[in-house]
């Protein structure tokens, strides 16, 4: 089903402090955006699929969703897969449209951590809270620090990930936070937990973000104006918690990736521009090396030299990721690879014709990745 | 007064906190397969029987790796930082989550550790030296 299903419409809130915004209203602001890009009406939208919100805990979500939405879905639901959702859901969407069980669905998602409550993210681990650990940081703190050891992996090379989003992050106006990294000033900045440092950490951010999806005929139909074909979709679960991973610096990424790869009938080398969920920057380095961009153990020195900035061999992140342009657990990384597809990024890679997206949670245990292309 | 965040001992773990108590280290064996896992299951993940037991670990591992606090929003923790948290995998294969009694300058991954059983808040809490 290469190239059977596009992203019709893409659409985002503003990404930052945004107090007395629930994600319900985030997610219509999404949806609303995403339908006008898309040039349809809501009448025609027969599938919603929503990501469970991490800062705000309840159940029938989808549910909630539809109502405010004003809407009847024949197909959906609620997806609880952290960062991995967004890709996963129009993975999902595009198999329910081929199997005729909805035509145009909405994607969407929508988090207030930043002036909700961040408790999921700085919770301690049950029984192990006796011992300090808690937070989600740790957990790819401890991943980290097994491959710096492992592979020799540098601090530098943790921070020149940083430096790339929070430089590709400055030159996007709607990025939260637009100031440039230096080296310098990454080597000066706080460890929060080692040998993570302040600036190897995501941003917090209250933000939605949504995509309409329908099959290429459909949209051809509807005269919509610049769809871009799903070329593939694929998933993984690395599922063990990070303490009882056989091994702390290899996932499932690996396994999405080859599925995406092998549906779009495309290698690594094909791609011109990549958009890696950069929760934390070890992260980036993780999944370079699952994805096969480069051997495991190379992904230090593969982003050194400015080779994932705009201008390198395989440029990432060009609106500034997690890391500068919003914390949202990953559909900014969606609609981002749409755009750089359209030729309306505003850090644009010349002429690319493949985008790759990868999203991932928990601490590394969902995946899914996503290539978009003009087919 | 801040409080330590403490286990919450249930018939699951009740075992292993009390043979800690007794000064011993334990960790699950499954009697189907003879797969070794920490922390308390209710069935084995391998072949996901119920016939599981406790066995004495001998207490000895290798440093997995390692994170060093810098911060906490927990305000008993945050009054020990810097501190560090460990993933140690015992020499029957069990993996927990613990603290290493050295400086963080000695720690180094697959080095030697020997379990070193502490008193806390009323826990005996299993901790690792450098062995
Ligand atoms: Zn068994």
């Amino acid at each position: 089903m290469r190239g059977t299903a596009v992203i019709a419409g893409i659409g985002q809130t503003a990404q930052g402090k945004m107090p007395g915004r629930t994600t319900t209203s985030l997610n219509v602001e999404a949806c609303r955006k995403a339908l006008d890009d898309a040039g349809i009406e809501k009448s025609m939208v027969d599938g919603l699929f929503v990501k469970y919100p991490t800062s705000e805990h309840r159940s029938m979500y989808a549910q909630t969703m539809a109502e405010a939405l004003g809407i009847q879905p024949r197909i959906g639901g609620v997806w609880d897969q952290g960062g991995a959702a967004p890709s996963s859901m129009i993975s999902f969407a595009a198999m329910a449209i081929e199997q005729g069980q909805c035509e145009v669905a909405l994607v969407t998602i929508a988090d207030n951590p930043r002036t909700g409550t961040r408790q999921a993210y700085e919770r301690g681990w049950g029984d192990d809270a006796v011992f300090g650990w808690f937070g989600t940081p740790a957990g790819y703190a401890m991943v980290a620090r097994r491959h710096m050891e492992q592979y020799g992996t540098k601090h530098e090379q943790l921070g020149a990930v940083a430096r790339a989003c929070r430089r590709h992050g400055a030159n996007n106006p709607d990025a939260q936070l637009r100031r440039p990294l230096t080296a310098e000033a990454y080597e000066a900045s706080s460890f929060v937990v080692d040998p993570l440092r302040r600036d190897d950490c995501c941003l917090i951010s209250d933000g939605g973000a949504a995509v309409v999806v329908m099959s290429a005929e459909r949209a051809r139909q509807l005269g919509v104006g610049a769809p871009v074909p799903i070329l593939g979709f694929g998933q993984g679960q690395t599922s063990w918690e990070v303490a009882q991973r056989p091994d702390l610096t290899s996932t499932a990424a690996a396994v999405s990736a080859r599925t995406a790869f092998a549906m779009a009938g495309l290698a690594p080398k094909d791609i011109d521009v990549a958009q890696l969920y950069d929760c934390f920057t070890i992260t980036v380095i993780l999944t370079l090396e699952d994805y096969g961009f480069c051997a495991k153990g190379q992904g230090g020195p593969f982003v050194e030299d400015g080779r994932i900035e705009i201008g390198g061999d395989l440029p990432i992140n060009t609106s500034g990721g997690l890391l500068s342009e919003s914390g949202m657990p990953g559909m900014q990384l969606v609609t981002e690879a749409v755009r750089q597809i359209r030729g309306t990024s505003t850090n644009q890679v010349a002429g690319a014709t493949t985008s790759l997206v990868s999203n991932q949670g928990g601490i590394m245990h969902t995946h899914s990745t996503l290539i978009l292309g003009s087919s | 007064m801040s409080e330590l965040p403490l286990p919450v001992v249930t018939p699951l773990t009740e075992p292993y906190w009390k043979g800690l108590e007794e000064g011993e280290l334990r960790h699950q064996k499954c009697r189907g397969c003879g797969h070794v896992w920490l922390p308390a299951r209710e069935e084995c993940p391998r072949c996901l029987t119920a016939d599981i037991t406790w066995e004495a670990s001998s207490g000895r591992g290798r440093l997995i790796s390692w994170v060093i606090y810098h911060h906490s929003s927990d305000p008993v923790f945050a009054e020990r930082v810097p501190y560090n948290v460990a993933v140690v995998e015992l020499d029957e294969g069990a993996r927990l989550i613990t603290n290493i009694l050295a400086p963080s300058e000695d720690l180094a991954i697959e080095l030697p550790v020997v379990v070193q059983i502490e008193q806390e808040s009323g826990f005996s809490l299993p901790r690792f030296r450098l062995a």
